[in-house]
């Protein structure tokens, strides 16, 4: 199923609520910076960056969900018998 | 626009919240037994809650001529307790009988354990020997993706269940395709910070199509917005989809599978059918 309107339409009605979000991100990846003590290292901060690259990534038509899968833990095949239930 | 929010737990809401519901235009709600802010000590406890559910809350609901619609289980938070889930579900077939009761849910996982797992699928046996309708919760966040899996797993390796009898809920870009693809129900649940946002709810309906697939608030005792599916039409409108697109979504679609269960009778708004045109 197609969206309804073309990309330039929504790019005009999203423009500013993009430039807000960009906006949060930075204001808080700053704030993290300013504040006592580090989180450098944090493996929270990792996937934080992973999902900023992904973003960027012109070719990557499923973006959304390839960051859903940077914040997900990884599923074990076989874990029915590993747990015998 | 009339609409039917397939799950929602007016239990945590106020006769206020009724009101505004029917106003919005929402016709007919459906509400899973779910995990009440604190563990429950005994079986009376769940006996009460889901007297609560059968016979106070679609009274409520009809205040506002409205129709309340439910689910018995015990949840999988308290699932961590298999000794009070069997007794749960031992007693569960008192209600399912009753008028309005759709079936088993919501059901499922939420830390991904042996304990939850466990008692998932002794849910799942006795849906499958009384043939009923099964909603299902899937876990939020880091423990969603693996969680859905799991529990499709589950519900695969049952030959005895009826995939289009099972509605797999709060699914999003990363749980909906292995959903879908195995035949059974999705709901997307509009909730904030932890969940998807009406924007993203269109953009699936646009990636997947409209069969089999719903969108509810889950409203419930915690940070909620028991009118979120009204956003998500306001939404689709502003994307440009036609009405009856739409109306296939937040009407048609939860009537078509609510249909299914023996329980379900409805009395739909003046000039709406009464079930889905196939
Ligand atoms: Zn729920």
């Amino acid at each position: 199923m197609s969206v309804p309107i073309s990309a330039p339409e929504l790019l005009s009605r999203d423009f500013l609520e993009v430039r807000a979000k960009i906006l949060e991100l930075a204001a808080c990846l700053d704030r993290f910076q300013r504040a006592a003590g580090s989180v450098e290292g944090d493996p929270r901060m990792r996937r934080i960056a992973e999902g900023l690259h992904l973003l960027q990534s012109a070719d990557q038509p499923d973006r959304a969900e390839q960051v859903q899968l940077i914040f997900s833990l990884p599923y074990e095949e076989g874990w029915r018998g590993k747990w015998n239930v | 626009m009339y609409y039917i929010d397939p799950h929602i737990h007016m239990v945590s809401r106020t006769t206020d919240d009724y009101e505004t519901l029917a106003k919005m235009g929402c016709v007919a709600m459906s509400e899973p037994a779910f995990w009440a802010g604190f563990d429950r000590g005994s079986v009376d406890g769940f006996r009460d809650y889901f007297r609560q559910l059968t016979s106070f809350e679609p009274k409520r609901a009809g205040w506002y001529h409205m129709q309340h619609f439910t689910w018995m289980c015990i949840n999988a938070k308290e699932a961590e307790n298999v000794k009070l889930s069997r007794e749960v579900i031992a007693m569960m077939p008192e209600f399912l009988d009753m008028p309005g009761v759709l079936g088993i849910g919501e059901i499922g996982l939420n830390k991904n354990t042996k304990n939850e797992s466990i008692v998932f699928l002794e849910h799942l046996d006795l849906a499958a020997k009384r043939s009923e309708q099964i909603l299902i919760h899937t876990p939020h966040l880091e423990d969603k993706l693996k969680g859905t899996r799991m529990i499709v797993d589950m519900l695969c390796d049952d030959r005895r269940l009826d995939h289009s009898r099972v509605l797999v809920d709060h699914v999003e870009e990363h749980t909906i395709r292995g959903v879908l693809e195995e035949g059974f129900w999705a709901g997307m649940t509009l909730y904030p910070v932890s969940k998807c946002t009406p924007e993203r709810a269109v953009d699936m309906i646009e990636l997947y199509g409209p069969e089999r697939l719903m969108v509810n608030s889950a409203g419930d005792w915690g940070p909620s917005k028991p009118t979120a599916v009204p956003d998500f039409i306001m939404a689709m409108r502003r994307r440009g989809h036609p009405e009856s697109l739409i109306r296939k979504i937040v009407y048609e679609n939860p009537l078509e599978f609510f249909s299914q269960s023996r329980n379900f009778q409805f009395t739909p708004p003046e000039g709406l059918p009464t079930a889905a045109a196939k």
